[in-house]
């Protein structure tokens, strides 16, 4: 496909790898955290990591939309799901993630009516086809998603639809990015930056990052060239003492932005105080929900939620795993009790979680690289 | 990008890979696309047009470094020190 296979060409790789390790300090090792979890399900899907020298550690960030909803988000949906004549909606990854009484698939096989959509248009047709119903769509995602479900609210308002909703979840990604910046435990020199959260937000909001914590970022695309061309940047960067904000992925994310999109987000929702993320735990002004003007489309007004908290199984290390800190093979569950089949955390849902993506992928190299090294 | 509806300024039909779908375009509307344009599809929406000189100075880039690559390996088979 075009604008696909032309960054997947493995010579450019290889060239690119030997231009990278040309610019590792003799002794230096270096911590590079790609925040999107697009970015790790490449990275491992392509084993990329074998293209890397020893002294560059990837460092998987918390950019996963399914991975950081806690616990007491899928308990609080459970029960709106639960109440009379409601239809809940979800994206398909949505439909793994274990609350404590189980996932959305569960609850669908004990009769509650969930159903999978792909978009919220999908929802909101439900809507217009039951309107004896009350329809509510379980919105989660970063800024990527947000505008998606902002234009299906603006929809639904011009319509005058009465039996749509969203349950809010969406979050952004700044505050999380600050919140692992400020974390003792994680000491990084650099970031691949999200790439289709900045179609929407543009490069901009991450001058913090290099201007006040002097560290590069650089916002890259999915293809293996465009991570292996973003951490060749990265590494110019570092050896020349320098950061900044680049963008190698300019064939999609403009530098402002999709302003139409964050208008719709503006027009139809604002930012919470707080909100809790799993593993990373409360952070100011780091999710959105519906607001006043669309209050008649707010869930969370329109039903009783809960409001639970829950705490994440003492098993599960997904909160580390988010941060960074530790790898996925390194959760004591990893591959045992929590798989995609049977996840016990949401790391290992969805396909951008690193756990599912180095499950599905990263283990067979590994285990091979192992082997290798012992003969 | 195929077919726009006259009717339906929102909507247009795309080619993703042989499958054929109307989305929303409404995201795009301070820079409609146009039949041919290609764009970045997430959950129903067009989010983002891709530019094409972009995305040609992108791999030109890949391209000089791969030259430069392969000019390094024949120098490299050619060099005898001994």
């Amino acid at each position: 496909m075009r604008f696909v296979d032309e960054f997947r060409d493995s010579e450019k790789a290889r060239a690119l790898a030997a231009k990278i390790a040309g610019l590792c300090e003799p002794g230096r090792q270096y911590k590079l955290m790609e925040v999107c979890g697009g970015h790790t399900h490449t990275i491992y899907k392509h084993g990329l990591e074998d293209y890397l020298p020893e002294q560059i550690t990837l460092v998987h960030g918390p950019g996963c939309p399914v991975c950081v909803i806690p616990m007491g988000r899928v308990d609080d949906a459970m029960a709106l799901a639960a109440e009379p004549d409601v239809i809940m909606t979800s994206f398909g990854d949505m439909m793994r993630v274990p609350g404590s009484n189980g996932s959305f698939f569960d609850a669908k096989a004990r009769g509650t009516d969930i159903r999978m959509v792909y978009s919220p248009l999908d929802s909101l047709k439900i809507a217009r086809q039951n309107p004896d119903k009350r329809v509510v769509f379980m919105a989660i995602g970063f800024e990527t998603t947000a505008p998606s479900t902002a234009m299906t609210m603006l929809r639904a308002a011009a319509e005058g639809l009465k039996n749509f909703s969203i349950f809010c979840n969406h979050v952004t990604i700044v505050p999380a990015i600050k919140a692992i910046l400020d974390s003792p435990d994680l000491r990084l020199d650099g970031f691949i930056g999200p790439g289709h959260v900045s179609t929407v937000i543009g490069c901009r909001p991450y001058e913090f990052i290099a201007a006040d914590y002097g560290k590069p970022v650089v916002v890259a695309g999915f293809e293996p060239l465009d991570i292996l061309q973003s951490i060749y940047l990265l590494m110019l960067q570092l050896s020349a003492g320098r950061s900044v904000v680049e963008n190698q992925y300019s064939r999609v994310v403009p530098w402002d932005g999709n302003v139409v999109a964050l208008r719709a987000i503006g027009q139809t929702m604002e930012l919470r105080p707080y909100f809790e993320w799993r593993g990373l735990g409360f952070i100011s002004h780091s999710a959105l929900k519906v607001n006043a003007d669309f209050a008649a489309f707010d869930a969370e007004l329109l039903f009783d939620v809960p409001g639970v908290r829950v705490a994440d199984p003492k098993a599960c290390q997904c909160g580390e795993v988010l941060k960074g800190v530790l790898k996925p093979w390194e959760c004591k569950v990893f591959g045992t009790a929590c798989t995609p089949e049977t996840p016990i955390g949401t790391c290992m849902v969805s396909p951008e979680g690193a756990c599912a993506a180095y499950y599905n992928y990263g283990r067979l190299t590994r285990t091979r690289v192992t082997e290798a090294s012992r003969t | 990008m195929i077919e726009f509806f006259p009717d339906q300024p929102d909507l247009a039909r795309v080619d993703v890979s042989g499958v054929r779908r109307v989305i929303n375009v409404g995201l795009l509307s301070d820079e409609p696309p146009v039949p041919g344009d290609w764009v970045l599809i997430h959950v129903g929406f067009a989010l983002s047009k891709i530019d094409e000189e972009e995305a040609a100075s992108a791999l030109a880039f890949l391209e000089g470094i791969g030259q430069a690559y392969e000019d390094e390996l024949t120098a490299l088979a050619e060099s005898r020190i001994e």
